[in-house]
């Protein structure tokens, strides 16, 4: 079954997915898009250490993510406010990455591969890596869940229920490190960040409870990849942003739904 | 018996000293009231007591096992994120769905457990926050401007119901208030802090006394002489910056 690249690439999609879901509901709920958008850029660096020290992308990019991640931790409420902070960086950790690439003579890489994802191309050993990461950051969130949710609530709240705010903040670093690293080979590093914020926005308007968002936005990513796949086959257009086309279509669709039923209610 | 002891507690941000040797302590069932310009180190204070904000100097000992329920100065969710208050309150304690019910019972807002979070009204939603500190049974319970955005007769009902929950449950309460009746009247002790303790006492003992008078100065006498009084005096002992009260 897993001969077929289309299949493997499906399955890639769907471990991207449910990492991304409930990783992704935080990242909305405590306005750190541009915080991803900043882990994922610097992988591009990762990716140029990695090809230049010869082990996998896959590590390279986790370390740098990894770092990037706790350099903006460690910045923020320094001086810079926080979206100035990231906008340096994410930018920086881009261009760097890019100059990086360039210096590697001898070994011809894709770039695009990199940029925008090759996931027709995943591996085995690739789907082993995607959905231990998965699996890994699933398991992470669900263990932390309460905690991670009252913190995002209130940080003297947290405090007051006795743990620390801060640790729960480095475990969704943590996850969205590994994420990126994950994600990089489906998406690739500029389109990370809508795979994270796109399926649990769209979810939004259908959820009641912050499970209930979760698990649709596992829904609507895991579709949002099964269907980008197919057009992408059908229609011949390159697969990652066929993927984030499609949840942005859905995005579009709920929204509408949920406004209409909204404004339906407000009338009654 | 002795809840909370505060002893020559300093907190500083960087460079900026926000409190200095500050002592006070909190006994059971007491309903303790903190007043002070803003900057003063009231939040602090109640942070520092939480364990959020780790003190420069000084010590704050809780007695063993002290249950501590918190109401935050403000808590903002983000309209992104649906949450129901029974799924609130039941968020990092292990209770059943009846003490969820017993509690907003207390806190005045029944039948408040399947509406969501984003659709209560401001008073609601204090009660629902009151209510989710109350539902350990703490021992004491601290508020941080708690009344914040409500207007007059909402803030004046809430505290009432404070009153009310520590004559139901006995617990102890440390609020930080602007609001004045409540320093008159609901309070056992108050507690005028700015940069360090100014002064502290029963409010109508304090409010009649010759040294209030010292004290605060500004010659309208009573309680408003306690919310209005100048906080640009010099006190021989102390040299609070003024720094720290901005």
């Amino acid at each position: 079954m897993l001969d077929d690249f289309m299949t493997r690439a499906t399955l890639a999609g769907i471990g991207v997915a449910f990492a991304a879901a409930p990783l992704g509901c935080f990242v909305v709920w405590r306005r750190m898009a541009y915080f991803g958008d900043a882990t994922a850029h610097a992988a591009i660096l990762g990716v140029a250490l990695s090809l230049t020290f010869q082990v996998s992308v896959f590590a390279g990019a986790l370390a740098v993510a990894l770092a990037m991640a706790l350099t903006v931790t460690m910045l923020s409420g320094r001086g810079y406010a926080m979206d100035t902070l990231l906008g340096v960086l994410a930018h920086s950790a881009l261009a760097f990455g890019l100059v990086a690439v360039s210096f590697l003579s001898g070994v011809r890489i894709d770039l695009m591969a990199y940029l925008f994802g090759d996931i027709l191309a995943v591996s085995r050993t690739d789907l082993i890596v995607i959905w231990g990461g998965a699996a890994l950051v699933v398991a992470l969130i669900t263990w932390r869940w309460s905690h991670l949710l009252t913190a995002t609530l209130n940080e003297e709240l947290a405090y007051a229920s006795g743990f620390n705010p801060k640790r729960e903040q480095l475990i969704l670093t943590l996850a969205l490190a590994v994420t990126v690293a994950v994600a990089i080979k489906v998406v690739g590093v500029l389109l990370i960040a809508a795979m994270l914020i796109i399926p649990a926005a769209a979810s939004r308007s259908l959820a009641r409870s912050p499970e209930s968002m979760a698990l649709i936005a596992a829904a609507i990513g895991t579709f949002s990849s099964a269907a980008g796949l197919r057009a992408a086959y059908v229609f011949d257009t390159p697969a990652g942003p066929s993927i984030v086309c499609v949840a942005a279509i859905l995005f579009a669709c709920l929204s509408l739904i949920g406004w209409q039923s909204r404004n339906g209610s407000k009338h009654n | 018996m002795t809840l909370i002891t505060v002893e020559n507690l300093s907190v500083r941000y960087g460079a900026n000293t926000v409190l200095r040797h500050v002592d006070m302590a909190v006994e059971a069932g007491e309903i303790v009231t903190i007043v002070g310009p803003n900057g003063s180190g009231k939040t602090s204070l109640l942070r520092a007591i939480i364990g959020a904000t780790k003190p420069s100097a000084g010590q704050i000992s809780l007695k063993p096992g002290l249950k501590i329920g918190y109401v935050p100065q403000k808590l903002h969710i983000d309209p992104t994120l649906p949450i129901s208050v029974e799924r609130f309150m039941r968020l990092t304690d292990r209770v059943s769905k009846k003490q969820c019910e017993e509690s907003l019972e207390i806190a005045g807002v029944p039948d408040l457990m399947t509406r969501q979070m984003s659709q209560l009204s401001g008073g609601q939603f204090q009660r629902v926050l009151l209510a989710r500190a109350l539902m350990n049974r703490p021992d004491v319970l601290l508020l941080d401007e708690a009344t914040q955005g409500l207007d007059q007769p909402g803030s004046a009902a809430f505290y009432h119901q404070i009153e009310k929950v520590r004559r139901e449950t006995g617990c102890a309460i440390v609020m930080i208030s602007h609001e004045l009746h409540v320093v008159m009247s609901a309070s056992d002790r108050v507690i005028c802090l700015n940069g360090h303790v100014c002064c502290e006492g029963s409010p109508a003992v304090v409010a009649s006394a010759p040294e209030y008078r010292a004290l605060f100065g500004s010659g309208t006498g009573g309680a408003l002489a306690l919310y209005r009084h100048d906080h640009d005096h010099d006190h021989d002992n102390c040299e609070t910056s003024q720094e720290a009260a901005e």
